[in-house]
């Protein structure tokens, strides 16, 4: 679709045919570039929202699509620069309490929500102390373990009083996906059905102003915005390109200025990003460090054999997973945490690529392998995870495993996991900073649910692992905890109850006149208050 | 009397058709394995069952399949298609947000296919003899379109004219946030349905060539062909008053029964030039298990489809009084 509201690159002119011939072009492309170092105001930034995203309120559906469109409207008390530090968006400064049972947020004063009600204290109450609770149970059950009381009692300043210490309490606030609620227009609603949900109201750079389902989603500039002078662009449209070749031709053309990982094919990502005027960066996905596991059903028989899973790991050749399937998207992944992650432990042992290792553990084990066939249920992921599962049948022939590559769709692939009717699946999972608020609910025995495939479906339970995974909440953060964690990760290493594979790597391709884009840790999500597009050179 | 007897035959059989496909589609998407609750709550990150439960049965999936399906019927025979509660909105208002988008395509895809296709028939037909070269051309050149599939035909569009000639939009409907109006706005919401409607009339085209080429042959070999040329008539009138009206006869019994197709080929077309039609949307209904929005989908096309034939039955008997006449008669 052409765009003529966004700077396309010019057709050489005459002047600029002359200069090129006279080899003066880099040296004026230069001299543009200084001119136009300036941030420019204006113009309008197209996007792809793929999947289309189910509804625009991203506190009450986690829903990609729904993180990208909305994050530019709501906004939460804080986020994370790309060294996962937390930074300040609505609340302007915090402290600690010495004993960490107090949290106090200053929040920025003057700030309105998109339609014209001020933004107080009162707000972020409602949102923690009765929106999240009833959306979302895990943090339901973190607050009732917790939380004691949230204090509003100033307009600019919230107080939260813990029962005990809670270690990653900032990282729940703050995770880009807990945005602020408005209280006047949530309260007494059955928050998940609020009209609400479709127009969000936020506080944001940008406000929403139309949903075209099937086709578009337009965001247009909040000019009452609390920081003054942003944002800088005119308005952002976020299209529905269901076909993937589509997307990257939009892009090509320039009708799209950004494609998001899982946009385009793996196999497409280097063409693309050779184009001229076209950057490639992995920036700003620091926070979510995805990671790509193979689940186990240790309920059944050969898989309830810790041995049997260690050799499955062994046969996978992690290396040949990443550089040939991924085409290079990724890098093996070390064990339960991220690598990035202050608490992976760097002297965890590896289980590198070794087919005699694996053999000798089936051995040892003493179960026939073979006796069952094992269904690896393969969901609707794209192409390369269904390499992924076609190599892996192959990889265990040799230890005498049958299996039996079992396609759906995506919503079979979701209930047939959800109920546990799988022998083995590839899944991955965003870990957002600390373990214990997303890896924990593979492991923990509490979590041994029949509600969705990121629960612990694999139905694995040792007391040992709950203990440490309760200890790492409660205990502050320091070296300790780093220790508690570091016994975590070699346990589970060991029982091995999920396979770790890799971490996924997130290349954003962008055409290189949209500037500040990957900032924070969860740089695409972010508000794009200080995004803008750069002139063309002359 | 009996034009009376055709048509009230006809709506009887348009609209217990429509009640099998209706009952067919119910009980096919609910065999599909998939829980519309588990996916929802998927989405919102939750991992509680007491919440998949409320929405099951929100959603009436707690109830035994027999009494779903007759609280469906009831409720579609006081016109009402349910509500998606994946899209928060009435299953109506989706698919009439969305029919203006499809009926374009596909209007403007048969109107194209239609005529060209009649008109290169007869051509190619009537060229036989002295210009065989233009039947070659015309009957290999549409033998090609028909066996190129219709998507890769489309990605090709679109790296000619969008990608490297820069001539026309590569995807939507219109050109988001330019604010147009007037001819400004007609203009560009033609030039974005130009590659779609092309994509999607290629195939049909093709069909109409040969249909229309082998009738025209055929009606051409009539005895009363040759008694009009023996008659002195001019050619145009012998072509237009006896051969192409006979010929059309089969055509247009064709162009009944392709709606559905037309229908099919429309969704594959919409998904890669994004066009926000219906086909998008029960696509996305499918892989949600969206079971409301799935069901009013099928309902739409089905009514769409019986409905056309219908005019195609009435068309053939303008064309052709004897069809019919012997049901009259009895």
């Amino acid at each position: 679709m052409s765009s003529p509201a966004h700077r396309h690159p010019p057709r050489p002119g005459p002047l600029r045919l002359a200069l090129k011939r006279l080899g003066l072009l880099a040296s004026a492309a230069v001299f543009a570039a200084s001119v136009h170092a300036a941030p420019q105001d204006g113009g309008v930034l197209n996007l792809i929202a793929q999947p289309e995203p189910p509804l625009l309120m991203h506190g009450v559906v986690t829903h990609v699509s729904t993180q990208y469109v909305s994050g530019k409207i709501l906004q939460g008390l804080l986020t994370f620069d790309t060294d996962l530090k937390p930074k300040p968006v609505l609340a302007r400064s915090w402290t600690v309490s010495p004993d960490g049972l107090t949290y106090t947020f200053e929040l920025q004063p003057d700030v309105q929500w998109h339609d014209g009600k001020p933004f107080t204290a009162s707000d972020v109450k409602f949102s923690f102390g009765t929106f999240y609770p009833e959306v979302d149970k895990r943090i339901a059950s973190v607050f009732e373990e917790y939380l004691d009381n949230i204090d509003a009692s100033q307009p600019h300043q919230v107080v939260f009083h813990l029962k005990k210490p809670f270690a990653p309490f900032l990282s729940l606030l703050g995770s880009g996906l807990r945005p602020i609620a408005p209280e006047h227009l949530y309260a007494g609603t059955d928050f998940r059905s609020n009209p609400y949900n479709l127009k969000p109201v936020g506080t944001g750079p940008f406000k929403f102003e139309e949903w075209k389902r099937g086709a578009y989603i337009k965001l247009v500039k909040n000019p009452n915005y609390w920081k003054k002078g942003l944002p800088h662009l005119d308005a952002i449209v976020f299209h529905v390109i269901p076909d993937g070749s589509s997307r990257a031709a939009a892009f090509e053309r320039n009708d799209v200025q950004v494609l998001r990982s899982g946009d385009a094919d793996y196999s497409d990502l280097k063409r693309l990003g050779a184009l001229p005027g076209v950057e490639s960066s992995d920036k700003g996905w620091e926070l979510y460090s995805g990671l790509a596991y193979l689940q186990f059903n240790t309920r059944k028989p050969p898989l309830n054999n810790p041995k049997v899973r260690q050799a499955i790991l062994y046969a996978l050749n992690r290396p040949f997973i990443v550089d040939n399937i991924f085409f290079g998207a990724g890098k093996v992944s070390p064990g339960a945490f991220a690598s990035s992650s202050p608490y992976h432990d760097p002297q965890l042992p590896q289980y590198g690529y070794d087919l005699a290792k694996a053999k000798a553990l089936i051995a040892e084990s003493g179960v026939d392998v073979g006796a069952v066939r094992i269904r690896l249920l393969n969901g609707e992921k794209g192409g390369a995870w269904e390499r992924l599962a076609e190599y892996t049948r192959q990889a265990l022939q040799p230890l005498g495993f049958k299996v039996q590559v079992v396609t759906s769709d995506a919503a079979t692939w979701f209930q047939r996991v959800s109920d546990w009717d799988f022998d083995l699946t590839y899944n991955f999972i965003f870990q957002i900073g600390d373990p214990y608020l997303v890896n924990a609910y593979l492991y923990r025995t509490d979590y041994i649910l029949k509600t969705s495939p990121f629960a612990n479906v694999g139905g694995y339970s040792n007391p040992d692992v709950d203990n440490l995974w309760s200890k790492v909440a409660d205990t502050p953060e320091g070296a300790e905890r780093t220790r508690v964690y570091s016994e975590l990760e070699h346990k589970l290493n060991d029982d091995l109850p999920v396979a770790p594979i890799f971490e996924m790597r997130y290349p954003t391709l962008f055409h290189s006149q949209v500037k500040n884009l990957l900032q924070t840790a969860t740089s695409l999500n972010e508000d794009y208050e200080s995004v803008y597009l750069d002139a063309p050179a002359p | 009397m009996s034009g009376v007897w055709f048509l009230g035959a006809r709506l009887g059989r348009a609209l217990l058709m429509i009640l099998g496909v209706l009952v067919l589609s119910f009980l096919l998407v609910r065999l599909a394995p998939g829980d519309p609750a588990q996916l929802m709550a998927g989405e919102a990150g939750v991992d509680d069952a007491q919440y998949i439960a409320k929405l099951r049965s929100e959603m009436g999936l707690d109830q035994p399949l027999p009494q779903q399906l007759l609280h469906y019927l009831g409720q579609v025979a006081h016109l009402d298609l349910g509500y998606s509660y994946r899209n928060q909105a009435p299953v109506w208002d989706l698919l009439s947000e969305r029919l203006p988008a499809t009926l374009s395509l596909m209007g403007s895809a048969f109107v194209i296919s239609s005529l060209f296709g009649v008109a290169l028939g007869a051509l190619a037909a009537l060229s036989r003899q002295r210009r065989r070269w233009l039947d070659g051309l015309i009957s290999n050149g549409a033998l090609l379109l028909y066996g190129t599939p219709p998507f890769w035909l489309a990605m090709l569009l679109i790296v000619l004219f969008s990608v490297k000639l820069d001539w026309l939009p590569a995807f939507g409907m219109q050109t988001v946030a330019a604010d147009l109006s007037g001819f400004a706005w007609l203009g560009d919401r033609l030039r974005h349905l130009v590659l779609p409607c092309l994509s999607l009339s290629f195939l049909f085209l093709a069909l109409y060539v040969h249909l229309t080429r082998a009738a025209t042959l055929e009606a051409l070999q009539q005895e009363h062909v040759y008694t009009a040329r023996a008659k002195g008539l001019a050619p145009s009138r012998i072509v237009f008053a006896h051969v192409l009206r006979n010929a059309l006869l089969p055509v247009v019994t064709f162009a009944g029964l392709q709606l559905g197709q037309l229908a099919s080929g429309a969704l594959l077309i919409e998904v890669v030039y994004s066009w926000p039609g219906i086909g998008r949307l029960m696509y996305d209904a499918l892989s949600q298990r969206d079971y409301s929005v799935l069901l009013g989908g099928f309902l739409l096309i089905s009514v769409l489809v019986v409905g056309f034939n219908l005019l195609t039955d009435l068309a053939c008997r303008l064309i052709d009084p004897r069809i019919g006449a012997e049901g009259a008669a009895r």
